[in-house]
């Protein structure tokens, strides 16, 4: 059961872009196209998942255990410039016309603060539908796809807006990055609307 | 170029938040008043002038194919020093600040300058460009921590001036992140923006 | 970038770099220690000063989260740290209980509620006076909206309502230590 309270709370509720902030510098320079936003989010999944594994993996086997939590941040960080840097291994062998879509994007990833803002919080911040507030590896796993997810959704959606809206007529201060933030302070009103949902 | 004049161009021509659009996730998080904000910049201004002066001095020796971890490391140990101090000076704030104090570490800001100006310049130069554009980044949040305040929670820098503490509340919260930021975007163009 | 990018170089200067810096926050982590340690210390002691009368002594009991404060030989009162969850998260109280079972004060340790809404938890003068002095066995510990007799804070009731059960749990803790 809780494993759907931390979906449904992860994905509209506490949405990472729309409510906690995370992820938005290659949010607004990627969701100008519905198909660059799709693969990016897809990009961005993998790397949470898995990113959020490993760290949680390193935190709790390594830095706990010899008290030195305080180097988690170093850690956390190159682990996550690792990962990404393999994927961009992989994905050149594996499908070499999604590694050219994303382009710079990919190795941009490193800097989301999406990726590392999951990490931190699944090893420190205490969740409310837990019992103990911590949550064990497999509820952190479900928890950062869903996430992921909801990151996803976020830039499909946003997507989809600014593609409407650069077909339109924009006063001149507000062309380009303005109103495409304004819309996402609409859209975050609209899913204020969710809050409350899990409780 | 004059150290001086490298530290104004950090406030408007430089300025993070309006012209190169930097450092998003900590401006609309940390503003929900003017002392936050500031507080949040101060931060930034710290590791960004430490970071661009030792990136600084490291560069002539750093592989080109490993700088960017290099950079990472150097960065991440000045946030961890911060996140230290402030914990055990500042305490109230560290709490206040929250998640967004390691994610200085992944602020676009920090690495940016980095890349972009700290590794082909002096060290003193690299300092004042640090401190110039963590400047320009504390006034962005100020102001936008100060507007979210007054409207958001009637107060400003903690000062009430309507009974209760009452506001539009959405302003404090996420959607008035947004469209503050955005309004004040529009505001900055409209102001300075030449073309 | 004046050196060559061989696998010897690259290794060396990642490396070394990693050692240096962690070699600095190792110190920096001894150094700063035993401040953050008084500053966590001091958060707690002024929270537990705000929820009781004068005390001399302290005694941590950490299977029950709570703190017995002791005059001499008088127990002056118990300091129960107690958690529920509010809308935001967890919210994280500390309530101070006298010997004759009455709450004599109480003061939030942590939250993340709504600011402006349930976050008055820690600024609304008229719900975190009622809480001083309350007796359960004169009032009924639960909001008014749920037949009791605890005023809710305007708008936030469920923040109210974990507020409310919080300070039920501490009493409960406290009934436990009072039948060891």
């Amino acid at each position: 059961m809780e494993y759907f309270l931390i979906i449904i709370s992860a994905i509209f509720v506490n949405n990472i872009v729309l409510a906690q902030f995370l992820g938005i510098c290659p949010y607004l320079g990627v969701s100008n196209k519905l198909s660059t936003a799709t693969g990016m989010s897809m990009a961005v999944c993998f790397v949470i998942t898995l990113a959020t594994l490993v760290t949680f993996l390193v935190n709790k086997y390594l830095l706990v255990p010899f008290q030195i939590e305080f180097l988690q941040t170093i850690a956390f960080i190159l682990v996550i410039a690792a990962l990404v840097q393999m994927v961009e291994i992989v994905l050149k062998k594996v499908s070499p016309s999604l590694y050219q879509a994303l382009g710079i994007f990919l190795p941009l990833i490193t800097t989301n603060c999406a990726v590392l803002g999951v990490a931190i919080n699944v090893v420190t911040k205490e969740f409310s539908f837990v019992p103990g507030g911590m949550l064990n590896l497999g509820q952190a796993l479900v928890y950062a796809f869903a996430t992921s997810l909801g990151y996803g959704l976020a830039m499909v959606i946003f997507a989809g807006i600014r593609e409407h809206l650069a077909l339109n007529d924009v006063p001149k201060a507000f062309k380009g990055v303005p109103i495409a933030i304004i819309s996402v302070g609409i859209l975050a009103l609209a899913f204020m609307g969710f809050s409350g949902m899990v409780k | 170029m004059s150290k001086l004049r490298l530290i104004g161009d950090g406030l408007v021509k430089n300025n993070p938040t309006f012209v190169l659009l930097l450092g998003m996730c900590p401006t609309l998080a940390t503003t929900t008043s003017a002392i936050n904000g500031m507080s949040m910049g101060l931060a930034t201004l710290f590791v960004l002038v430490l970071s661009n002066m030792a990136i600084s001095a490291l560069a002539p020796v750093v592989p080109d194919k490993v700088h960017i971890p290099v950079y990472i490391v150097v960065i991440a140990t000045f946030v961890t020093l911060l996140q230290l101090l402030m914990q055990a000076f500042t305490p109230a704030m560290y709490e206040t600040l929250g998640l967004f104090i390691p994610l200085i570490v992944v602020n676009c800001i920090v690495l940016g300058r980095a890349e972009a100006f700290a590794n082909k310049h002096g060290v003193l130069e690299s300092a004042c460009d640090g401190l110039g554009v963590g400047l320009g980044f504390t006034c962005s949040l100020t102001v936008l921590g100060l507007v979210r305040e007054i409207l958001g929670s009637g107060s400003a820098f903690g000062w009430n001036f309507i009974g209760g503490g009452d506001g539009m509340l959405a302003f404090v919260m996420a959607p008035g992140a947004f469209l503050c930021l955005g309004y004040l975007m529009v505001l900055f163009n409209k102001l300075f923006k030449k073309n | 970038m004046a050196v060559n990018s061989n696998l010897t170089n690259m290794v060396l200067v990642l490396g070394l770099t990693c050692l240096f810096c962690s070699a600095v926050l190792g110190g920096a982590y001894v150094l700063t220690k035993d401040p953050i340690e008084k500053a966590a210390a001091e958060k707690q002691n002024r929270a537990i000063a705000q929820v009781l009368p004068h005390f001399s002594d302290l005694e941590y009991n950490a299977d029950g989260h709570y703190y017995k404060a002791t005059d001499g030989d008088a127990v002056v009162g118990y300091a129960i740290e107690s958690s529920t969850v509010g809308f935001g998260g967890a919210l994280s109280l500390m309530v101070g209980i006298t010997p004759d079972g009455v709450v004599y004060n109480s003061s939030v340790l942590s939250h993340s509620e709504t600011p402006g809404l349930g976050a008055k938890c820690t600024t609304d003068g008229r719900f975190m006076d009622q809480w001083r002095g309350f007796n359960p066995s004169v009032k009924k510990l639960s909001v008014t909206k749920d037949g009791g007799d605890v005023d809710a804070i305007t708008a936030s009731t469920i923040t109210s309502r974990a507020y409310t059960q919080a300070v039920a749990n501490a009493l409960d803790t406290f009934n436990a230590i009072c039948h060891e």
